[in-house]
């Protein structure tokens, strides 16, 4: 199979690929370009760990190939801090225990990111219709809910 | 390493224009397999040691993600349209709610960033969220070919489980809905294993709205899927409501009937008999809603 040039814009860097056809995002944030905190789950769209933006929404990167988004900018976990500095999300998270294995956490900041920038004043059902997508089988979910919370009081994503 | 074995090998191409659709389409027969949003192709041709050699990605041609209303002229939709595009809009919302509700119940927003309405219906699923809606809100289907134009009542595309009537030199442009019934009031009502996120073990769309013509003083559009080789209307039901005075009683025939006419199979989400009785629960629920809020 031929091998397709394409640049993609992550987390505000442009990146120049030689991906084959059937390479997914996922693979091409992993493998490719070593951002292993996009995490692989269930690879069917059902379990959000992989969760990146995609000018700036949320898509499953396990379920768009990577030469279907040449020129588009993605952001990944990796590109939420800024110079060692947290977003407000990523802070109530840590201050409020709203990990336990991790796993899905990447996934969940990311879908929370998105959540905040459409809506910066989430309900709790906001927050629960947010986060459909993304499964979290140790916290129970009510952490990661009132973290979202804290930080829509305390300025959102930035 | 990758964790599951990933997609089989395929060649991507992107269309430019419908000239390039055609010629591929000829070109290259069974071999090729028209893609947009990919969120249920992608998942069934994972851990397939083959699928088609070819994908030719059409989301990007003109007009395929426009959204086009009028109030006299309805709507129409690219067919790339994305089911949150779908959600997010104030004219779809104000005018054909159950489109919303029905778009808002499939998978997950990431997903619905990326599931176009097109790629819903040519997958043909019995039990696609969004049959129920076009069902009731008479889409019709805008199909391109070299010849040029055609539209199809969208019930005629749905011919069985992931069988659509497209022919080979085709591709489905854009699906057009009427202007809503004046005061219609809708609803998708869905029951899966979970309150979202879920496949449907039933759905019904139902569409209510006056009529002085008929003894009823109403008109009823019911639309189900799951429950049938294809999503389907039930005109009967629709026509009995229409033509009695309504009461308790006869929407509790009306939803018997719906049931009758039901044929589930028994599958890994439900058994037939469970299936047959939601449907009589849900389309009575519906019909007393509705009947209720156009009173």
């Amino acid at each position: 199979m031929e091998n397709h040039a394409i640049t993609l814009i992550v987390n505000g860097q442009e990146e120049a690929l030689l991906v084959p056809s059937n390479m997914t995002l996922l693979h091409a944030l992993r493998d490719g370009l070593g951002l292993t905190g996009t995490k692989n789950g269930c690879e069917a769209g059902e379990c959000g760990a992989c969760t990146v933006l995609v000018d700036g929404e949320p898509v499953n990167s396990c379920l768009v190939l990577a030469v279907e988004l040449d020129g588009r900018e993605i952001t990944t976990i990796e590109g939420l801090s800024s110079n060692g500095k947290l977003t407000p999300l990523q802070q109530a998270f840590a201050d409020l225990n709203a990990v336990q294995c991790g796993y899905c956490t990447p996934g969940m900041l990311m879908a929370g990111t998105a959540l905040l920038r459409r809506n910066p004043n989430p309900t709790v059902e906001d927050i629960q219709k947010a986060l459909v997508g993304n499964l979290c089988r140790c916290t129970g979910y009510q952490r990661i809910i009132d973290a979202i919370m804290e930080a829509s009081r305390n300025g959102g994503t930035r | 390493m990758l964790a599951r074995p990933g997609l089989p090998d395929f060649e991507y191409l992107k269309a430019e224009s419908p000239q390039e659709v055609f010629n591929l389409l000829k070109d290259k027969g069974p071999d090729l397999k028209l893609m947009m949003g990919g969120t249920d192709l992608f998942v069934q041709m994972r851990d397939r040691d083959s699928g088609p050699g070819t994908l030719l990605d059409i989301k990007g041609l003109p007009g395929m993600q426009e959204i086009e209303f009028g109030k006299t002229v309805g709507l129409t939709l690219g067919a790339a349209v994305t089911l949150n595009q779908i959600s997010a809009h104030k004219d779809i919302r104000k005018y054909y709610p159950v489109l919303c509700q029905a778009a808002d119940t499939v998978g997950n927003y990431q997903l619905r960033n990326r599931a176009t309405l097109g790629g819903n219906i040519c997958n043909a699923s019995p039990s696609a969220d969004m049959a129920p809606a076009l069902l009731i809100y008479d889409a019709e289907l805008i199909l391109e070919s070299p010849g040029g134009e055609r539209q199809l009542p969208v019930a005629e595309f749905w011919v069985g489980p992931g069988k659509i009537a497209l022919k080979e030199d085709e591709y489905l442009k854009a699906i057009h809905f009427p202007p809503p019934p004046e005061g219609a009031v809708g609803q998708y009502y869905k029951l899966g294993r979970s309150k979202m996120g879920d496949l449907a073990i039933v759905g019904v769309g139902m569409l209510g709205y006056p009529d002085p013509e008929t003894p009823a003083g109403l008109r009823f559009k019911i639309g189900i899927n799951s429950t049938a080789p294809t999503p389907y209307r039930v005109p009967a039901v629709e026509d009995y409501l229409a033509q009695h005075s309504l009461s308790d009683d006869v929407l509790s025939q009306a939803a018997e009937d719906a049931m009758d006419i039901s044929a589930p199979i028994e599958d890994i989400r439900a058994t037939a008999l469970y299936q047959k009785k939601m449907v009589r629960n849900l389309t009575k629920k519906g019909l007393k809603e509705i009947w209720g809020s156009l009173k």
